[in-house]
């Protein structure tokens, strides 16, 4: 009888119900309460900080922090963060949805090989690839160049595999009927099967934003100077304390905060879209 | 990344019609095609080639020479000398060796830690969130999947100042009667604290004085040092809520029947987790334990920004190591030498994993 009566769709009994929205509820707050102690600090002042560190709350509000910041090369930082991450993911949706569809659609010998290899360089782990990566770089003397910067991460794999999956998705009919109406290759290719590949696009445009913008080996081992220092590499430069006397955690966190607002930005609109696209990610 | 790689996963019925759909036709157009294919996926393919084919190259024969930063290395500036910086490693007694010897023990408890922890912490999440008539679902999982596309940098500051002497978590601990450690400065090992709890203090004989490739057995066991503990903590922190994505995607994929069945077939909830909810997650679960095996073995930003190998070494990981040996000693053929090293260790982990695990399956 009992047995019976918990069979109720949809449903949980009181106990349980209680215990999976408190767990919910204290593990979201382990999650958001490092966030919110970081936006509040960066609003105190040092000692303020360093004597009240649990209250997100500053005793004093100051914007102490942010103006220090705006003194130093943050700004320029995140202009090069801003400009290396553009370029990146401008290059990688060229270069990836050119090579997907190729893989995808277009016949030619050795293409079965080419894939092949292009899985096999996934595999390949990057931490690994920071001594080579400063040894090409500078060998072809792009190292301390924005170029130098950009170009090791338009070596995507992934994306190149993202986009053929994805073309191989879309029914050939479309494309067909341009063919016969006399598109060349690459025009069926720009206005015709680009513009049907958008939540593609979209998933390799977020990826490569955030991956980018996230990005800091590449940025130790491509460059040396400070003037081409990215948010990451500048940043983590703070925290080393180039900046000299007492531990100044609210001009860090302030330097974090500010840090991660893009990504925030770029991840609120599309999170809709990543969600789902993970939601196929495992379909057999 | 590897779960969009598999969102878009592959048809196989789209590309049986495009082989049905498409006839060979004349030459000249098959030849434009072909000619179409390669110029398409040349700048793509350059990028790999000059970014990541032949810089390993590169690397392979700077990891077999004496090359000091000066010079170019491929035109004199370095000398072939054979496997030294691989015997400097892996079997002389000096320095390199006890420095990378430690580094693979910290980043074993590193890897031995975070990999279970996330992943039952990603699944226990996916399954809570999975539930039917869930309020606030949404907040929820973004709430747990923000700290995973935030950068590595921003969260280490924000650790930096939680686990500081006087920090967040030590005001708690003080609260609650306790006394925090000085997190960062603590090189203490988890399991040799563990022990002096019992009043083992000093090593037994046999682990002090015996050992492998020159470390005792007594350090070999010493567990994850308080500092490690924190990047560890971090890392499961920022981690989960993207296995936890992945997770919930394969829950919603099992349909509501099978685990209606199970309840009229009078299961209790453990019960359907463990016979019917697990089997059926069985490829999700492999995908992240192999993620995670792979990335917990490459864990350098963390080490760079917040403990630079620090206190004693005991938060130094083979990639930083590598860094550190080159781009900071400037002795490039042993900092190349390990780079190839830890590659060997994370792809004979992850073949052994997937021998394991597969073993099991035949099993069944």
């Amino acid at each position: 009888m009992s047995r019976h009566r918990s069979y109720r769709p949809g449903g949980l009994r009181p106990a349980a119900r209680i215990a999976t929205y408190g767990s919910l509820i204290l593990f979201s707050l382990i999650y958001i309460l490092p966030f919110v102690i970081e936006l509040g600090s960066s609003f105190k002042t040092d000692a303020d900080a360093t004597a009240n560190p649990l209250n997100p709350i500053p005793g004093h509000w100051t914007l102490a922090a942010f103006h220090e910041l705006a003194q130093q090369d943050f700004p320029l930082w995140f202009f090069n963060s801003a400009f290396v991450s553009v370029s990146v993911t401008l290059g990688r949706i060229l270069f990836d949805s050119l090579a997907g569809y190729a893989l995808a659609r277009l016949r030619f010998r050795g293409r079965g090989a080419l894939f092949s290899a292009i899985i096999a360089v996934m595999a390949v782990p990057s931490v690994v690839l920071m001594i080579p990566k400063f040894l090409v770089l500078n060998e072809l003397n792009l190292y301390n160049t924005y170029a130098g910067m950009i170009m090791p991460l338009l070596a995507d794999a992934a994306g190149v595999f993202i986009m053929k999956q994805f073309f191989e998705s879309i029914p050939p009919s479309v494309e067909e009927a341009a063919r016969i109406d006399g598109a060349g290759i690459f025009r069926t290719f720009w206005s015709v099967v680009l513009p049907m590949a958008r939540p593609a696009l979209i998933t390799l445009t977020v990826l490569s934003f955030q991956g980018s913008w996230n990005e800091l080996s590449n940025f130790i081992v491509s460059r040396q100077s400070p003037s081409l220092n990215t948010l990451t590499s500048g940043v983590a430069s703070l925290v080393s304390g180039q900046l000299g006397q007492g531990n100044q955690y609210p001009l860090k966190l302030a330097a974090a905060l500010l840090m991660t607002i893009p990504v925030a930005i770029v991840f609120f609109v599309f999170q809709r879209q990543l969600v789902r696209g993970t939601q196929g990610a495992v379909k057999e | 990344m590897a779960a969009q790689i598999e969102a878009t996963a592959a048809r196989p019925a789209a590309s049986a019609r495009r082989a049905r759909g498409r006839r060979p036709r004349g030459g000249g157009i098959r030849g434009r095609e072909a000619a179409a294919g390669w110029l398409f996926t040349a700048p793509a393919v350059l990028m790999i080639v000059v970014f990541l084919v032949v810089p390993i190259l590169m690397a392979a024969w700077v990891s077999v020479s004496d090359w000091s930063g000066i010079g170019n290395p491929f035109g004199g500036g370095a000398h072939y000398v054979g496997t030294r910086n691989y015997s400097a490693l892996l079997t002389q007694g000096g320095l390199a060796r006890q420095q990378l010897v430690q580094s693979i023990t910290n980043n074993f408890y590193y890897v031995l830690l975070v990999v279970p922890l996330q992943t039952v912490l990603a699944l226990f999440l996916a399954v809570a969130l999975n539930r039917r008539r869930l309020a606030g679902r949404g907040f929820f999982r973004t709430a747990y999947y923000f700290p995973s596309v935030t950068s590595t940098v921003a969260i280490s500051i924000v650790f930096l100042f939680l686990f500081s002497g006087s920090g967040v978590v030590n005001t708690i601990l003080g609260d609650l009667g306790a006394n925090g450690p000085t997190w960062f400065a603590d090189p203490n090992g988890l399991i040799h604290l563990l022990l002096g709890v019992f009043g083992v203090h000093t090593p037994p004989a046999a682990l002090a004085n015996h050992g492998l490739l020159g470390q005792s057995w007594w350090d070999w066991l010493s567990g994850p040092s308080i500092a490690m503990t924190v990047i560890i903590v971090l890392s499961i922190w920022t981690t989960s809520g993207t296995f936890m994505l992945i997770f919930l995607a394969a829950l919603q994929n099992i349909p509501a029947e099978v685990e209606e069945a199970a309840i009229m077939d009078g299961t209790n909830a453990w019960q359907r987790m463990r016979r019917v909810t697990l089997p059926m997650l069985r490829p999700t679960l492999f995908l992240v334990l192999t993620l995670g095996l792979i990335g917990c073995w490459q864990v350098f930003d963390q080490v760079y920004i917040m403990s630079q190998g620090n206190p004693s070494g005991t938060t130094l990981t083979p990639a930083y190591l590598s860094y550190l040996t080159s781009f900071g000693n400037q002795q490039w053929g042993e900092g190349a030498a390990i780079s190839f090293l830890l590659f060997a260790i994370i792809v004979v982990l992850t073949v052994l994993q997937r021998f394991l695990l597969r073993e099991r399956d035949a099993g069944r």
